[in-house]
Formats: C-alpha cells, sequence, structure tokens
C-alpha cells in the first residue's frame, strides 16, 4: 500500500503542497480560478517551529481510531484509505479529538474532510508530493499492513 | 462454530460484530434488539432536530450491514435473563436462545429522580432515542416554551438541537454550572454564556419541587410556565442482566481488559460496562461512543477466539453549542496551567510528568496530539511540553520520533 510519507529535513516550509491540495479537490480545471484571492482549506497543512518544517496529511493508519471513533458512522476504511463520507458528517470533530497524528481539520462548512490520496479526484495520485519542489514528501511504498 | 449473542443493538453491538467477524466468518451471531431499529447514531438525535441530518444518513452501518455480516437481528426483543445454567438467553416473550457466549450491550437507560406531580404533564419526553427525537418534533411549535431538566451533554445538546424550532427554552439543573462532570466553574462559565447569548435560559442550583400541568415550581421558589418537558437528568448502565445472576457490577458491570465479566461466557461493552480508564488507573464507567465501539470489539475478538485487551480507555469528549466547540479528556488530577487568547481557554492538568488530562474552549485543532498523551501516558519531559501547550504540533516530538511517525507506516 502506497501511503505518504514525509522526509523533513528537505522541507522548504513553501506550503506548495497545501495550495496543489486545496486545488486538486476544488474540482476546478485552472489553479488561479481555484484558489486566487481563497483562503484555501487542504488536507494537509505544514508545521513547524523557527528549526523544521514537515507536512503533515492522513497516515492511514492500519487501526484507524479516527474510523472506530467516529460518532456518525461517517469515517470507514477501504481499499487501505481512510475515506469519509460528508454528507453523513455532522462536523464534531470526535475524528480530531482522537487522531494522535494532529491530521484532521474541517473544510470551510465545518464538516470534515480529508486527505484520500488524491485517488478520487482528477489528479489520481497525491497532488500534494507530485507539487513538492524538494522530495520533502513521497509518496511510496514502504512495508507495513494494510 | 460457536454461537454468539448479543444483548442490545447500539455502537458497542457493532464494534462486537466487527470484532467476531475480523476473526471468524462462520460463527453464527443473533443481536437482540430492544429498539425496532437499525443501528443508528444515537448522539445524532439532536442534530436530527437541528436539520443536520436525515434518518437515512443517521444509520450508523450501511442497510446491508447485518446481511453482510450473516447477523440474525431479533427487532423489538428484549433480554430479559441470561441462564448461565442451560446456556440460553431467555426473552420477555419466554422464548431462548441458545448461546456459546454472549455479549451484554444494553446501554444506560435514563434516571428520573422521583418529581411531585411529574404524571400532571402531559408532554414529557426523554431525549436517548431516535424514537424520543421523533415524537419530540412532533408536538414541538414557533411558540413552544420548553423546560429541560439536565445542563448535561444530552439536555444541551437537546436545546441546541431544537432551539430554531420552539419560542424559547429553559434548563435548569441542580448543579451550579452548565455540563458539570466535564467543566470547572470557570469552563462551564464561558459555556453558559454562549448559550445565553444563543437565547437560552438557565436556572442552576436549582431543581423542580412540583410540577403542576404546565407549571413547574422550583425549589428556590421561582416558578416556570412551559409547554413541553424534556427529562435529561443523568443515565444509569443497565446492569440488572448481570446483578440478577450474581455477577459483578458497581455503577456499571464489571469488566476486565478482554471485556469479560465475573460470569464465565458473559462479556460486556459500551454504556453498561465498567471498563478500565487508562487516564484514572482504574475501572470507571465511560458512557461515550467511542469506548462503547472499542470495548464492543475488543468483546468480538475475544468472543470468536482471537486474543486482545483495551487497556487505553479515556473519558473524552468533543462537543460544539452554536459554533463554539469545546474538548476535554481525562481526569483532572494534579497541577492546572493554562493557556488564553480572545474566546480561548486550554487547560492542562500535570501530575507526575504526565498530562492527565485537559480541556479546550474556543481552540481546538489538533487536539488528539494532547488526547495521545493522555492515553499514552508520554513523559512530558521527552517533548516540549510548553510549545505544546500553546499549539498542538507534532514539532514538540523529537525528530526521531517524528520520523516514526510520519516515515513509517502506523
Ligand atoms: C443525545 C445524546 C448525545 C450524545 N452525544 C455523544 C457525543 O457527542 N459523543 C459521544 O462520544 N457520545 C455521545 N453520546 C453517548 C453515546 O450515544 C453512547 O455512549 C453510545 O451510544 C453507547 O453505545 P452502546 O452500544 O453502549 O449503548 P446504546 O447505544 O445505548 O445501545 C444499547 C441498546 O441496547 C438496548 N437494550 C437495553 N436493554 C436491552 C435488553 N434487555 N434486550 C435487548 N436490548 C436491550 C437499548 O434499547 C439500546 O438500543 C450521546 C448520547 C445521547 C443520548
Amino acid at each position: 500500500m502506497k501511503r505518504v510519507y514525509v522526509n523533513e529535513e528537505w522541507c522548504l516550509g513553501c506550503h506548495l503542497c497545501e495550495y496543489n491540495c486545496a486545488w486538486a479537490n476544488s474540482g476546478v480545471r485552472f489553479m488561479t480560478d481555484a484558489l486566487k484571492g481563497r483562503k484555501i482549506f487542504p488536507r494537509i497543512h505544514v508545521e513547524g517551529d523557527s528549526k523544521i518544517t514537515f507536512a503533515v496529511s492522513c497516515r492511514h493508519c492500519e487501526d484507524p481510531l479516527c474510523v472506530k471513533s467516529c460518532i456518525a458512522g461517517a469515517i470507514r476504511k477501504e481499499d487501505g484509505v481512510v475515506r469519509i463520507n460528508r454528507d453523513k458528517c455532522v462536523g464534531c470533530l470526535t475524528c480530531v479529538l482522537v487522531c494522535p497524528y494532529g491530521a484532521l481539520a474541517p473544510a470551510e462548512d465545518g464538516i470534515m474532510q480529508k486527505c484520500e490520496l488524491c485517488l478520487s479526484n482528477s489528479f489520481g495520485e497525491p497532488a500534494c508530493v507530485k507539487g513538492c519542489p524538494n522530495h520533502a514528501i513521497v509518496y511510496e511504498e514502504r512495508g507495513g499492513a494494510e | 462454530m460457536k454461537r454468539h449473542v448479543i444483548i442490545g443493538n447500539g455502537t458497542a453491538a457493532v464494534g462486537c460484530i466487527e470484532g467476531i467477524r475480523s476473526v471468524s466468518a462462520e460463527d453464527t451471531i443473533t443481536v437482540i434488539s430492544k429498539e425496532p431499529h437499525a443501528v443508528y447514531s444515537r448522539p445524532l438525535i439532536s442534530y436530527y432536530l437541528e436539520g443536520k441530518t436525515d434518518t437515512e444518513r443517521m444509520r450508523y452501518r450501511d442497510a446491508d450491514f447485518y446481511e453482510k455480516n450473516a447477523v440474525d437481528v431479533r427487532y423489538g426483543a428484549s433480554a430479559e435473563h441470561i441462564d448461565t445454567e442451560h446456556g440460553e438467553i431467555v426473552l420477555t416473550d419466554g422464548s431462548r436462545i441458545p448461546y456459546d457466549d454472549v455479549c451484554v450491550a444494553a446501554g444506560s437507560s435514563p434516571f428520573v429522580p422521583p418529581m411531585e406531580g411529574l404524571e400532571t404533564v402531559e408532554k414529557r419526553f426523554g431525549f436517548m432515542t431516535l424514537d424520543d427525537a421523533l415524537s419530540l418534533e412532533k408536538v414541538l411549535t414557533k411558540e413552544s416554551r420548553v423546560l429541560i431538566v439536565g445542563a448535561g451533554l444530552i439536555g444541551l445538546k437537546c436545546a441546541e438541537g431544537i432551539h430554531g424550532r420552539v419560542g424559547s427554552i429553559t434548563v435548569c439543573d441542580l448543579a451550579d454550572r452548565v455540563l458539570s462532570s466535564i467543566l470547572d466553574s470557570e469552563c462551564a462559565a464561558i459555556v453558559q454564556k454562549h448559550l445565553e447569548a444563543n437565547g437560552i435560559s438557565f436556572l442552576l442550583s436549582d431543581s423542580v419541587a412540583k410540577f403542576d400541568g404546565n407549571t413547574a415550581t422550583m425549589k428556590s421558589g421561582a416558578s416556570v410556565a412551559f409547554d413541553v418537558l424534556v427529562l435529561a437528568v443523568g443515565v444509569r448502565a443497565n446492569i440488572g442482566l448481570l446483578k440478577e445472576i450474581g455477577g459483578t457490577v458497581n455503577r456499571g458491570i464489571v469488566v476486565d481488559t478482554a471485556m469479560a465479566t465475573s460470569v464465565p461466557g458473559v462479556y460486556a461493552a459500551g454504556d453498561c460496562a465498567e471498563g478500565y480508564d487508562a487516564s484514572l488507573g482504574a475501572n470507571r464507567v465511560l458512557a461515550i461512543l467511542p469506548n462503547a465501539y472499542l470495548q464492543g470489539r475488543t468483546a468480538g475478538v475475544n468472543m470468536a477466539g482471537g486474543e486482545t485487551a483495551f487497556t487505553n480507555g479515556i473519558p473524552m469528549n468533543s462537543i460544539g453549542f452554536f459554533g463554539l466547540h469545546i474538548m476535554s479528556a481525562g481526569t483532572y488530577d494534579g497541577e492546572m496551567s493554562e493557556e488564553r487568547g480572545d474566546g480561548i481557554l486550554k487547560r492542562f492538568f500535570v501530575k507526575d510528568d504526565r498530562l492527565t488530562g485537559y480541556i479546550l474552549i474556543g481552540e481546538t485543532g489538533r487536539a488528539g496530539i494532547y488526547t495521545a498523551l493522555v492515553r499514552e501516558r508520554t513523559p512530558l519531559s521527552e517533548i516540549d511540553f510548553e510549545a505544546a501547550k500553546k499549539i498542538a504540533g507534532s514539532a514538540v516530538f523529537s525528530a526521531e520520533v517524528r520520523r516514526k511517525k510520519f516515515g513509517g507506516a502506523v
């Protein structure tokens, strides 16, 4: 199972991954139309302090606590990918309460959204990784169970 | 092949079913469901009244869930007795279901203290089930004056849910503050103020002395005129089935970390159980949905012959009212320190180099990082906790820990 992994020593903190994520999930053809002048709500975010930066997105855990904790039964794991059904989500943020990676944040409407590896948008593979200028995030197989 | 019976059809039951099926495809599963519904998301009944969901989207699992998992559900049936001698569950209609092992996932029942004149109130409701919400919905009008007894999570969620449909809402509670089981006075005051700003009135440190039709006379002497009454005083674990056969019970059915009760072949999970709380270091009823699932799943795996233990359950809550989000976790044991900002209050409780619990109001981003510190009992000296209190993030961990978190399969 391919996942997004972080090489934090190579991260420039440029936030391009956040823009590419927001664009890929907007369904809009051109990046400027999708993002210009808007506050973005990406599913990956850059964290850090004065010394280090790194991008955090869903780990698609082997044993995802968010799936087991969702009070609406809106999150499930299918073929190794943790997905959310936004129709069922009521925005209670219980998944934010339990995710040990701090990987989840709500969308603009207060309803949760999450990284689904761009597998069901027009990009077909993680746009964050594709646009990363320095391989600070990579999409690859590193073993481990599904 | 084993025959499993599950008493109750809520979240703990689903966890149990999925736990059993993760081990065995052949074992038989029978679910005894007092409620005449397929499993639904109980916490969503207030969101239903608010118009944020509907009965279809409230399904906790897909419509074909029972079929896919080969589960025989007896809707509208109720277990009355566990006959351990014959290995049978006796239903209230007298019929019997044989079992090799059974999981009691019977949840809790509303606790209604004796109140004088309660029977004179025509429109009175509980707020625990989908049917409660559906019948409440039928009587509410734009003019309704609603009195809610109980300023806990359920009473306040009800208030938020019906807010847009009624004329006025008054909430009373014997406690001196709202959400008294999870918030201290200062945090509760912030939440109360926010609720009041949204039109909810409170009568705290007060209780109903007497009902007379549409009037409640309070102990303080105040009088409240109302059209609809909602009782949300509290809940009690359904322990009767175990108590009656001499099983160990306390506030809940006492279980070990495998979810086994003191009675051989009988497991318990969810709101009816009293399992291990890692933040307390002792058993306690953890009446929250994530716990119900995790306990149920643990029971199911063990029932089907697998081997697993649930050792890191903790109390935790994420609740929002009218846009204000509140999160809490753990016990509030030890030294308190806090961070404040505009509309933000975060309180942390530290003892013996461990975060025992926290309360967050207004800023809840990435709170799961704090929850994990509580759940995993992470030594705070290993992280930059001062930075963590200001903003939850993974920069507070060592590069080594981060490499594991973000560089490996987890
Ligand atoms: C309004 C409301 C809001 C809530 N909000 C939250 C929230 O935001 N977050 C959170 O974590 N939790 C919340 N909760 C709590 C959460 O719903 C419970 O923790 C969870 O539903 C417990 O699941 P359970 O399976 O243990 O019990 P239940 O869901 O109560 O299911 C038990 C079932 O067993 C049935 N039963 C009982 N006795 C028998 C018998 N003898 N035979 C057959 N069946 C029987 C009952 O009828 C019931 O349907 C909320 C609860 C309510 C009422």
